[in-house]
């Protein structure tokens, strides 16, 4: 496995603060007390087993558990210093600020270029130029412009699997966000395309800070400056933040003997 | 008996049962097309019944069935995809809006004479419109209603949860995502369910026999009366007046039908192709 060439510093600043969190779908404790803090212009990975709340955590960032009813977050979150879950803070402008990306690759029905320039024509960019200049950056930051310059009028779907991903990418930097959130990327797309898109990450946390839940250790190795293990250790209990450290430290040297069983691949 | 034996059996029966099903739907359409084939030319479509026989063509007849199809398509497309928005969308589930479910698929249910009578004694009476394009649009809008309204909820609740999860993920308020992502994916669904009801709407006869009335007219002002191909073949084939231009105009009516139901076909597979 290899690390990350360039070492984020320690007094680096935080973007996302994270203090004592509990988190519910409806009456299911699903985390407990999670307290963790996410470097800016770094890539943080979420590791655990299925079904371990990282997801969940994941979308606590963007307040995408608002959209499933019965949700219950408590605890703070904060955003730059400001809490996101605070009275009067609108998701829709959090969610501007917070990007996503899906497991399955999602491009909407619509050709490429009204993908890319979905989310600017949202806050109201109408002029032909502003949006052409925002599609083609946008595909240059996510590595698609070659591919796509000459058919930005098909179809998103019709796409490979690979490059459907990266266009959902696209489409989320057409945005301007500071965090990127990424759920799974990886897991819906073939090997070739997964390398371009951990070599795109590593571009762009240049300019943002990226998150990313994975099952894939290796991934986790590759692509992350930080790493956070979940487990929810016994069926039906909430969930916890096991260890959080660098990257290194947590593939070679865990504190945590738990940790170790799971790196090591003892469970999960 | 063995397991073949009983395999071989099973197979014929679903066979006869297929078969059947063809012959039956082929023995209509064979007969329909023997009897109505040497009636059809441009001269029947595009001219006018004359004399106490009906002879000559059908073209009003064609004119008010396409005018108050038309119509009806207007008044219903925008009322049944709103409703269909709220219902799926925005309607907090639960007993209200299955009510409102149960409704729609009820009134989808009644006999179509019971609409016309109702559209009778609602827009032609009581509202004054009289025997009318509007009056039987407005009636014809009722049958077609559940089943654009319905079909446009199905095809919102299949959009994938991660086309909407991309949108707000985007910033989109909760419209947003109904009007730009939501809507747009759902649409050749949609449409397929307004060309299927308009289908509907034009071989539809008992509604439009009590709203649009007899006269030969060729409808210009929506309030004009009018009688539409199916109303025609109606008193053409009962009255014995003229029954080769019966044929005529139900071959013709098939065709249209026919096409309506391909062109919806077309479009859901032109665009499920990508």
């Amino acid at each position: 496995m290899s690390y990350r060439a360039t070492p984020v510093p320690d007094d680096a600043p935080e973007k996302i603060t994270v203090k004592g969190l509990e988190f519910y779908y409806g009456d299911f404790h699903a985390l407990t007390d999670i307290t963790v803090g996410i470097k800016e212009k770094a890539v943080t990975a979420f590791i655990g087993p299925s079904g371990c709340g990282k997801s969940t955590f994941l979308r606590c960032f963007n307040r995408m558990n608002d959209l499933i009813p019965g949700t219950r977050a408590e605890g703070t979150i904060t955003l730059d210093g400001q809490d996101i879950y605070a009275v009067g803070v609108d998701p829709v402008d959090l969610r501007r600020r917070i990007g996503m990306i899906f497991q399955q690759p999602n491009p909407f029905p619509m050709s490429i270029y009204d993908n890319v320039a979905f989310g600017p024509r949202l806050q109201g960019v109408k002029k032909k130029p502003d949006l052409d200049g925002v599609v083609q950056t946008s595909l240059e930051r996510a590595n698609l412009w070659k591919e796509t310059k000459d058919i930005l009028s098909r179809n998103g779907l019709a796409l490979s699997g690979g490059q459907q991903q990266r266009l959902c990418i696209a489409r989320v930097l057409a945005v301007e966000p500071e965090v990127m959130l990424m759920d799974e990327p990886c897991s819906a797309i073939d090997p070739t395309s997964v390398q371009k898109i951990e070599d795109l990450m590593d571009e762009l946390k240049d300019r943002i800070t990226i998150v990313i839940v994975t099952h894939n250790m290796q991934q986790a190795a590759r692509v992350s400056d930080f790493t956070a293990f979940f487990l929810q250790e016994h069926a039906g209990e909430a969930a916890v933040l096991v260890e959080y450290d660098r990257t290194a430290n947590i593939f070679t040297s865990p504190k945590d003997r738990r940790t170790e069983d799971y790196i090591t691949g003892r469970f999960g | 008996m063995s397991k073949t034996i009983t395999n071989a059996i099973a197979l014929t029966l679903l066979w006869i049962a297929a078969i059947v099903t063809v012959l039956v739907l082929g023995t209509v359409i064979l007969y329909v097309f023997v009897n109505g084939i040497g009636q059809l030319s441009l001269e029947f479509i595009f001219t006018w019944p004359e004399g106490v026989a009906a002879e000559g063509g059908i073209w009003p007849t064609i004119v008010s069935t396409m005018y108050v199809t038309a119509l009806a398509m207007v008044i219903v497309t925008p009322i049944a995809i709103l409703a269909a928005v709220y219902l799926a969308e925005y309607a907090i589930q639960g007993r209200l809006v299955s009510t409102i479910r149960f409704a729609a698929d009820s009134l989808a249910s009644v006999p179509s004479i019971v609409m016309g009578l109702f559209g009778l004694a609602l827009f032609v009476e009581a509202a004054g419109i009289g025997f009318s394009m509007l009056s039987a649009a407005l009636a014809l809008s009722f049958l077609m209603l559940p089943i654009v309204m319905r079909t446009t909820e199905e095809a919102i609740r299949s959009v994938p949860k991660y086309i909407r999860w991309g949108s707000y993920g985007l910033g989109a308020t909760k419209w947003q995502v109904v009007s730009r992502s939501v809507l747009p994916a759902s649409m050749p669904r949609i449409i397929t369910g307004i060309i299927l009801a308009t289908g509907r709407a034009v071989g539809e006869t008992a509604v439009v026999i009590y709203t649009m009335g007899q006269a030969i007219n060729l409808p210009v002002s929506p309030l004009d009366s009018g009688r539409p191909m199916t109303v025609h073949l109606y008193l053409l084939a009962m009255e014995g007046i003229n029954l080769p231009a019966a044929y005529g105009t139900a071959l013709l009516l098939m065709i249209l039908i026919l096409a309506f139901n391909l062109g919806a076909r077309y479009f859901l597979r032109r665009n499920r192709k990508v």
